[in-house]
């Protein structure tokens, strides 16, 4: 018999429980088996019953997210093996509304995307004819970190005001706004200033740090945030000395 | 929204849907939203969009930008490269909306890479003459798809629904007006009728075990087109990318090969010099040795394989793709993902270590027939992406094209199903019917059932066992007539399904049923089509036809739905404008 590893997982139906309840499964131990697997496992040999998000098992299209013994990881990037002997503790990822097993809703987060405006705001637009607006290879590096955010949702998982707060925009959103703040190409700094600074906007965050901690893909939620509350204040010492907010 | 309070079914009406969220369709619904503002469109995906398979797209995307390239030329390695199958119409179209499409996501945000002087970079691909591939890093796919996604934000008049899995189209007197969906949360069945459909789900890798597609590949959109009588056009043909890592299917990049990247047998040898490919350079040469087209290069592991010249690993054969003397600074620069993906899942550091491929399966060159503008032969049904097949990728696709056939044909179906709805009625309240009918059938078939003794993983997985023996890199007669006869018995015991799972709630294994039994079918028609194409063309290579047949198949094949369920198959000339057939010719 190969060797076997116990994975204790949380389960919640909305039509039968009241609350969570844990099962156990046990599933083989191999080496390269990532947490994902394990879990398919259980639903293709033992209980398909068991629900959960995946999709490219690569570690970029950012559903796999879930609480393994503890700390928010993307399932198809943690392997059991780091786990062993055992048992590892897969739940829901945390902060979210629980929908189904270790499902979560996240629609708040993408309205919350929708709200800072992720899109190029550009007073005029040039017409597709006239080329490609010029950025250099530096100034692609100001925003690109901050694009490179899958919406995994660990950093929400992670973040202590989201906890609190819910209606703190969190650390993905302002990540991404930051990310066309940043950009070159974009005029909209001032209309996304308007919308963040307000009390759900950035003012929030206390800089614990857990989001760029838990990201993945080393975006740094916080470091943008930390730019960001430096540029509003600025803007807000502007607006006090300078005629018409210095705009 | 009305509501039939016998069943309390829903329908929602709009005026343009889209299925699926990808590349595609969401270029799709931005531009049904500018041609027309006051269209009301759906998007309705079975993941949120930002999901969708686009995301895992690493290399780049092809468009003609460089004052030494040409359309022609792009058209010629295009065609060329499809082994003279793509209709030539629609590739002078292709080559001639790329650039302005990709240019157009550079002014929405998408991170292209870039030259020293801000203008944007490209590179080098396989079986591209020229350097005429944009690339935002190696996350070429997630960035494009992010940008899109974000940028589909502004549109008001776009309604997502998110996590909604379309099982049926709703059709009235042969017009497509629709679709039946399961919201995943709830478990409900809901009607939404539009005026157009436009199907962009994307490709079916997943109807074989091992391949670099997301699990969500599941071919839904051109069985949808299928069972409502749609030709799925070409479907034998199925690209095995080269160079993907063992047991994960983990996709290295071939822009890993045209940064300089060797492919090495177990002695070390770059064996491409020794399949008509050219001599090997110590750089890349375009159209040459490892930037060969793919079908071709993964010929080659075959025979080299029967050579015994590659090496034995825990997953299967290999060869080794060789990275080392690019150097840390470039690896880092042009090819981080590859680095990032071989330090996870293989343990090991592309800067001093060699990485262990093979061929996997990546994409279908076949899906659901259409015109140049997305046009199907079924009135209000359209389809891009993936999903469709217009031709422009013939026997084979290049690396880097498909991109960019997302962007121009879900640019050009969007454009042309806005006039199209603008001048349509709107459905019938009627179609709420089929809705009903179509949740009883969901519930007769699977939810209430009670006694059935089938497995949905076991019946998965003897398909995609049979596919790979009958349908791989090498076909034969024998082994596609076996392989027909398996699926029609999988067919059968999969009417015997039984599921663990009653409940309405994100019922996965309820969608993981409905996505083997769309998987059946699409299986049939690529082991009906390749049969009958008695002939070797591109990624379709027939052990007792090996050559090209251009007197008797220098056609596309259309798979249609027959009343016993099986794919008849049927063919349908190529358009040649400039290019005659000729002889493939790389490394020259």
């Amino acid at each position: 018999m190969a060797e076997q590893i116990t994975l204790e997982i949380t389960r919640y139906s909305p039509e039968r429980d009241k609350t969570p309840s844990v099962a156990s499964f046990d599933v083989p131990l191999r080496k390269e088996w990532v947490v994902l697997d394990a879990l398919n496992y259980i639903k293709d040999k033992v209980d398909g019953s068991l629900s959960f998000r995946w999709s490219c098992r690569m570690g970029v299209c950012g559903s796999c997210g879930m609480t393994v013994n503890g700390e928010p990881k993307l399932t198809c990037a943690t392997f059991l093996t780091d786990y062993a002997p055992g048992p590892v503790l897969v739940e829901p990822l945390r902060n979210f509304p629980v929908m189904r097993d270790l499902i979560v809703e996240i629609t708040d987060f993408l309205a919350k995307l929708a709200k800072v405006k992720p899109w190029i705001i550009r007073k005029k637009e040039m017409p597709v004819s006239e080329g490609e607006y010029l950025q250099t290879p530096d100034q692609l590096d100001a925003y690109r970190q901050f694009s490179m955010c899958i919406n995994c949702l660990l950093c929400y998982a992670a973040c202590p005001v989201y906890g609190l707060d819910p209606l703190f925009a969190g650390p993905a959103a302002l990540a991404l706004a930051q990310r066309y703040n940043m950009d070159s190409r974009d005029e909209g700094k001032n209309e996304r200033m308007d919308i963040l600074s307000q009390h759900d906007g950035i003012w929030g965050c206390t800089f614990v740090g857990e989001c760029t901690q838990v990201c993945p893909k080393h975006v740094d939620p916080a470091g943008a945030i930390q730019q960001y509350k430096l540029t509003a204040a600025q803007e807000w010492v502007k607006s006090l000395i300078l005629p018409w907010g210095g705009k | 929204m009305i509501r039939n309070t016998d069943h309390m079914l829903d329908i929602s009406s709009h005026d343009v849907l889209l299925v699926g969220g990808g590349a595609a369709g969401l270029r799709a619904a931005i531009a049904v939203a500018e041609t027309n503002p006051n269209l009301s469109v759906a998007v309705v995906s079975k993941v949120y969009p930002m999901r969708s398979h686009t995301v895992s797209a690493e290399g780049g995307a092809a468009g003609v930008v460089r004052p030494d390239d040409s359309l022609d030329e792009h058209a010629y390695d295009t065609i060329s490269g499809g082994d003279w199958l793509p209709d030539q119409d629609a590739v002078e179209v292709f080559v001639q909306e790329a650039p302005q499409e990709l240019m157009r996501l550079e002014h929405w945000g998408c991170p292209w890479n870039r030259e020293r002087d801000g203008r944007v970079a490209v590179r080098p691909f396989g079986g591209m003459k020229k350097e005429r591939t944009w690339f935002a890093a190696d996350k070429t796919g997630f960035h494009l798809l992010h940008t899109l996604f974000q940028t589909s934000l502004k549109y008001n008049a776009v309604t997502r629904y998110d996590e909604f899995y379309a099982t049926k189209l709703l059709a009235d007197d042969g017009q497509i007006q629709g679709v039946v969906a399961i919201e995943l949360a709830s478990g409900k069945i809901q009607a939404i009728s539009a005026k157009a459909v436009i199907v962009c789900t994307g490709g079916c890798g997943r109807v074989f075990p091992f391949t670099t597609n997301a699990a969500i590949k599941t071919g839904d959109g051109m069985a949808l087109a299928y069972r409502a009588g749609a030709p799925l056009k070409d479907m034998e043909f199925i690209q095995y990318h080269p160079t993907g890592l063992p047991f994960t299917g983990i996709l290295i990049t071939e822009a890993a090969r045209a940064e300089g990247g060797y492919l090495l047998n177990r002695d070390g040898y770059r064996y491409l010099q020794d399949y008509n490919l050219g001599k090997p350079h110590p750089g890349p040469v375009l159209r040459s040795m490892e930037l060969g087209p793919r079908d071709r290069l993964s010929q080659a592991f075959v025979k080299e394989h029967e050579k015994g010249r590659t090496i034995e690993g825990p997953y299967g054969a290999v060869v080794h793709l060789d990275l080392r003397h690019l150097g840390e600074k470039k690896i880092n620069a042009k090819l981080p993902f590859v680095r990032e993906l071989c330090l996870k899942y293989e343990n090991l550091d592309p800067i001093k270590e060699l990485i262990p491929v093979r061929p996997v399966v990546h994409y279908v060159m076949g899906g659901i027939h259409t015109d140049r503008d997305g046009a199907t032969p079924l009135k209000g049904l359209y389809s891009a992406g993936e999903a469709a097949c217009v031709s422009i990728n013939g026997a084979n696709r290049l690396g880097s094209n498909s991109l960019t056939e997302c962007l121009v044909f879900g640019a050009r179906a969007g454009r042309v199903v806005a006039e199209f709805a603008s001048v349509q009625r709107a459905p019938g309240r009627h179609l709420l019917a089929q809705a009903v009918d179509e949740e009883t059938r969901l519930q007769d078939q699977f939810l209430h059932k009670a006694g059935g003794r089938e497995r949905i993983s076991n019946i998965r997985e003897e398909m995609q066992r049979t596919m790979e023996q009958s349908a791989g890199i090498y076909r034969s007669c024998e082994s596609l007539q076996k392989a027909a006869e398996k699926l029609r018995e999988l067919q059968d015991r999969f009417q015997d399904v039984s599921l663990d799972d009653h409940s309405h709630a994100f019922n996965t294994e309820l969608i993981a049923a409905l996505e083997l039994g769309s998987m059946l079918d699409v299986a049939e028609s690529i082991i009906h089509s390749a049969l009958h194409r008695e002939e070797s063309r591109g990624a379709h290579q027939r052990t007792d036809f090996p050559a090209r047949n251009d007197q008797n198949f220098l056609a596309h094949s259309l798979a249609t739905r027959t009343a016993d369920g099986l794919p008849g198959v049927s063919y349908l000339p190529v358009t040649i404008t400039r290019w005659p057939p000729a002889e493939r010719v790389y490394g020259k």
